[in-house]
């Protein structure tokens, strides 16, 4: 790890392991994860459920559930690795440089105070404002999310609130304190497909605005497409494949990926019958010793039940782990370690 | 009215169907919620037709209603030319049954999958031996791609992609002509989904069964449908062939509707010019007078406001419910 005076990436994490202790033993949800987030920028983590990567971005917070806990692997801000943090620091890195909204905005604001309060109380904790300062700020962050009558809606209790408004509201809230990285777990899942159009449109003039980074984390290839510049694919805890959203949608090197990819209706060819990949989602208290996906794989070798393959470099800015890609040679000529 | 008033050969019909519900607004008060206020479509045999909308534009209940699942407010549902009212209804539920959107919810956790499926089977007394019983069910089973051996299981030992495989087994079990799917691949995994719309167009393939597909995916609606509805709060603004539809929309709903649909193309998205649509639904309690998107449209005039416009035919059988397209 050379720094060589290079400004260090703003979020950086290696080979990140997180397990759970459950009655059915320890369960592995991220199993060495690695990528890179640059200022401004967005990255897309897709994957299906069980697949790491909701707990891959709550690692991050750290805001795992009581039995999970990373075992190994750095998470580095801004070249500063925040897995030792104490709870203290935590809480300023939690807010100041990042924040986070999940998929479901009724369950993630209290019901019992208005949304005003809620915004307030995030700014009062994270800054030294006063009351009624931190009034006029939470009466601007609305305003800034695009909700309309803000001096009304701040006084509403969130069960006022729309789908739509209420995750306008965590965005609100997630803000307050100027975070450098958002990240959004599914922001736009429980909304229908005109109000997710809103949210997405919001987050993406946001994060021109106030030059913010943001992980998306998404089960929809669609919403994807749409907002994320490089694009993790994982499945079973691994990643499988990451580059940018071209190499990801255009040059798939990971046979879930391409799995992925066929089996969703595409505008060109609507009425061709679509691919499905066969088999059932993987199961974490029972992974296979090769690659996770080798089950469901109809190009599967011996080799990918025994071993895991090893990250490959495919391209300049894409890298995959799938043994096809040494079979076919279909790498660049030093596959060197990312990190 | 006597039973036969439709001659032509559609499979299903509704006609101006209705459903309210009264819903208490203060003390001793009640407001009518029109959930649905006056839908009318026909299904061919053999035909899928999608109906898309948002959350609360009332696309589930018009299916459960033509169902009578709910008794319905006012209207009609004609089956092969024969009214289906509240008398001849179990007759009825043997040619149309339903698919339901929650795997995990619809299904009885206290029973194996072999009583599931055959439940209906007993209900309409459509077998005279247990051995016939039995051979049905696992025929059943085949067909939508499960073991045998699953027989004796409990539907919590199933993933999704297969409890979804055991209630449609359940709803074919009665050899219905007709099927409401409501969301019936919206509760499961991109990987899995795939497979389950397969499934329902090999199903239509061997067994010329209908489906109404109800969905808010319209990627996929596209894919399945051969005709495609757009509801909004409770009326339909647009039916149309599904690629006339999907190309040539002429509804302004319709029209940021498709825009807003996120395209898994990277360059596609880039160069998407989204119509976003101002504010949310209004509330269907308080529903505004004359075109229901006029608070949201920008081709709004006072016409709108005035008169619901009416649902009138474009050519080829384009139905468009719009004054100023």
């Amino acid at each position: 790890m050379e720094e060589k005076g290079k400004k260090p990436p703003l979020l950086q994490v290696i080979d990140l392991h997180t397990s759970f202790t459950t009655d059915n033993g320890e369960v592995l949800a991220v199993n060495g994860v690695n990528f890179t987030l640059e200022e401004g920028k967005t990255l897309g983590i897709v994957g299906e459920s069980g697949s790491g990567k909701s707990v891959t971005a709550y690692s991050i917070m750290q805001i795992l559930e009581k039995n999970g806990h990373i075992t190994e692997g750095q998470i580095l801000f801004q070249g500063e690795d925040i897995t030792h943090y104490s709870p203290k620091q935590m809480n300023v890195f939690r807010g100041h440089k990042c924040a986070i909204i999940f998929q479901d905005p009724m369950t993630s604001l209290n019901p019992v105070y208005t949304v005003g309060n809620q915004i307030e109380e995030a700014i009062l904790i994270h800054s030294d404002k006063s009351k009624s300062e931190a009034r006029a700020a939470a009466l601007e962050m609305l305003r800034l999310v695009g909700i309309n009558d803000a001096e009304r809606r701040i006084k509403q209790y969130p069960h006022e609130l729309s789908g739509g408004m209420r995750q306008r509201v965590m965005i609100a809230m997630a803000l307050a304190s100027e975070p450098s990285i958002l990240i959004a777990d599914e922001p736009t899942t429980a909304l229908d497909v005109t109000i997710q159009a809103q949210i997405l449109e919001l987050m993406q003039e946001l994060q021109r605005k106030l030059n913010m980074a943001i992980i998306i984390v998404t089960h929809d290839l669609g919403v994807i497409a749409q907002m994320a510049d490089e694009i993790v694919v994982m499945y079973g805890g691994r990643i499988c494949e990451r580059g940018t959203a071209d190499d990801i949608f255009y040059r798939p090197a990971h046979e879930y990926t391409k799995g992925l990819l066929r089996s969703i209706p595409r505008v060109d060819n609507m009425k061709e019958k679509l691919i499905p990949i066969g088999g059932n989602p993987i199961n974490l208290l029972n992974m296979p010793k090769g690659c996770a996906f080798c089950a469901r794989c109809d190009e599967a070798m011996k080799i990918c039940i025994d071993e895991v393959p090893p990250e490959l470099r495919i391209h300049d800015t894409h890298l995959a782990s799938c043994w096809m890609n040494v079979k076919n040679q279909n790498y660049m000529e030093v596959p060197d370690k990312d990190e | 009215m006597s039973d036969q008033s439709t001659k032509s050969g559609s499979l299903v019909k509704v006609e101006d169907l209705k459903e309210y519900f009264p819903i208490r607004t203060g003390f001793m008060r009640t407001t009518m919620l029109k959930a649905v206020d006056g839908v009318s479509f026909e299904i061919n045999p053999g035909e899928t037709l999608g109906l898309v909308g948002e959350s609360g534009c009332g696309k589930t209940t018009v299916g459960r209603t033509l169902l009578r699942l709910y008794k319905p407010t006012g209207g009609k549902v004609y089956f092969e030319g024969h009214e289906v009212n509240d008398r001849n209804m179990k007759e009825y539920r043997k040619k149309m049954q339903m698919v339901f959107q929650d795997p995990y919810s619809s299904l009885d956790p206290r029973m194996t999958v072999e009583d599931i499926i055959g439940e209906p089977l007993d209900v309409h007394k459509m077998y005279s031996s247990k051995g016939e019983r039995r051979d049905t069910i696992l025929g059943l089973m085949s067909l939508v791609g499960l073991n045998a051996e699953h027989a004796t299981r409990y539907v919590h030992e199933f993933s999704g992609g297969q409890r979804q495989r055991i209630g449609i087994a359940r709803a074919l079990a009665v050899r219905p002509g007709f099927i409401v799917c409501d969301e019936p691949v919206s509760a499961l995994d991109v990987s899995i989904q795939a497979q389950v719309v397969n499934m329902f167009e090999d199903l239509q393939e061997k067994l010329g069964v209908a489906y109404l597909f109800i969905a808010h995916d319209l990627l996929v609606v596209h894919h399945i449908s051969d005709r495609i509805a757009v509801m909004y709060l409770g009326r339909m603004v647009e039916m149309a062939d599904a690629d006339e539809l999907m190309d040539h929309p002429i509804h302004p709903y319709t029209l940021s509707l498709l825009s807003a649909v996120p395209v898994p193309d990277p360059e596609t998205a880039r160069a998407q010019k989204r119509i976003i649509l101002e504010g949310d639904v209004p509330s269907p309690l308080n529903m505004p007078s004359g075109c229901a998107f006029r608070t949201r449209c920008r081709y709004a005039t006072e016409q709108c406001a005035r008169e619901c416009p009416p649902f009138t035919d474009r050519g080829n059988g384009h139905m468009v419910a719009c004054w100023e397209k």
